[in-house]
């Protein structure tokens, strides 16, 4: 693998990772985290959209006035989705119940969108499928760090295997029924983007002003 | 009507599209800086909301339900896997006849709105709006109350965000939390305010 196509591939992990830096693609990445399994589905489902459709999309840009190209990439995008949500229905109908409307919303998913615009119309389609993937990996890695948090703490579990022996099962743990609601997937988030931007300090957004201290009746000579 | 009711606070606040499904959250952080944008956003998906749920509805109940076609003599048609497709087209269509509207008979209105519209094609609380309404079976009248209800309750929570960060301006934030981290703390917490709500019977 040359160098090129690594940095496509393993940018968007963390340096420039879409949920933590681009915010795109929130939507959808906190509603399904509650248990690993439909995270991992939703992973792949998003990995596969955006990856296909960034490679076809790059490979009409040149055929595609700029007045009409949302429409379609829409259409490129929203197909792709069809032939995901028919497969899961067929294949994983347990899971595509629990999805319910998330399989749908990756057509509006940023993600998606957003690296067909920012770079499939620029780049040649394998380039473009390489940094699809990059993008869906990226998804991927939040998605998944989410879910092993609200599954385990909340339910003692990791894809269904019992990992922390719950007090009603005769164990030491007692579930953080927190974890299964949706706020704690906005509190994990949150504290993963603190992890990362102090692991990663150049990603620090900072305050349009600073705060000055008024200590000892100086009045902010700081 | 009771029952219209009880839909529109259900939609509004027990299942408020931004607090407890997180949809349309890439705008929700990326446009509440400040409440007067806020509402105007807020204001913008409302609208479109209130007529594409019900469009949807209509397309969705006259032309993909299974035996929907039964009106002109088809039957066993299936075609409700075209329901993505339909949506998204009929949404951008939607948005896109809007602002020329707006342009052409209410410029002021334009001016204040007009840039947030591109935005909502690709809100997924829209989309979402037309798709649980989809999932859920609503009849027309359920989806009117529906579409109404959802847009309001977005429209809520991202002025209420507004205010909760424009006050957060001048608090003294770790400096790896500042911006989006805490963004998302905040909107924890709303959306644990929020499940207050869950209890409620209708």
């Amino acid at each position: 693998m040359d160098k090129e196509t690594k940095k496509v591939l393993f940018e968007p992990l963390v340096d420039n990772n879409p949920i933590t830096l681009q915010v795109l693609g929130v939507c959808s990445a906190l509603a399904v985290t509650s248990q690993m399994s439909t995270s991992l589905i939703m992973a792949l489902a998003l990995t596969s959209v955006t990856a296909c459709s960034s490679a076809a999309i790059s490979a009409v840009r040149q055929h595609t006035p700029s007045s009409i190209r949302i429409i379609v990439q829409m259409i490129i995008i929203a197909s792709l989705v069809i032939v995901v949500d028919q497969l899961l229905k067929a294949f994983a109908f347990d899971v595509s119940k629990k999805l319910s409307v998330f399989v749908g919303l990756i057509i509006t998913n940023c993600i998606v969108m957003g690296r067909a615009e920012a770079y499939a119309m620029k780049n040649p389609p394998l380039q473009s499928f390489v940094d699809g993937i990059g993008n869906g990996l990226g998804y991927s890695l939040i998605l998944v760090i989410v879910a092993f948090f609200r599954e385990t703490l909340g339910s003692g579990k990791l894809l269904g295997i019992d990992v922390l022996p719950l007090v009603k099962d005769g164990g030491w743990y007692v579930p953080n029924g927190m974890m299964l609601l949706p706020p704690s997937a906005f509190f994990i988030i949150g504290l993963i983007i603190w992890a990362f931007r102090t692991w990663k300090p150049k990603q620090v957004e900072h305050n349009e002003f600073k705060i000055m201290s008024i200590a000892h009746g100086e009045g902010g000579h700081h | 009507m009771e029952a219209y009711i009880s839909l529109f606070v259900k939609a509004v606040f027990i299942e408020n599209l931004a607090l407890s499904f997180f949809l349309g959250m890439c705008t929700f952080l990326a446009v509440s800086k400040k409440i007067s944008t806020a509402m105007g956003l807020g204001i913008a998906v409302m609208v479109v909301q209130t007529l594409t749920v019900p469009a949807n509805n209509f397309i969705y109940q006259t032309l993909l339900k299974e035996d929907a076609l039964a009106w002109i003599g088809i039957t066993g048609v299936d075609l409700s896997f075209l329901s993505l497709l339909s949506c998204i087209g009929m949404i951008a269509a939607i948005v896109q006849i809007l602002e020329m509207i707006l342009d052409k008979f209410f410029p002021a209105l334009y001016q204040a709105l007009g840039i947030f519209l591109p935005l909502i094609t690709v809100n997924c609380a829209i989309l979402a709006g037309s798709l649980f309404m989809i999932e859920r079976d609503y009849n027309f009248g359920e989806s009117v109350v529906y579409g109404i209800g959802s847009g309001f309750g977005w429209a809520l929570a991202i002025t209420v965000m507004a205010g909760v960060r424009e006050k957060l301006k001048y608090s003294d934030i770790p400096a790896a939390l500042q911006g989006l981290g805490i963004t998302f703390i905040t909107a924890g917490l709303m959306s644990l305010g929020f499940m207050a709500f869950s209890g409620i019977q209708l």
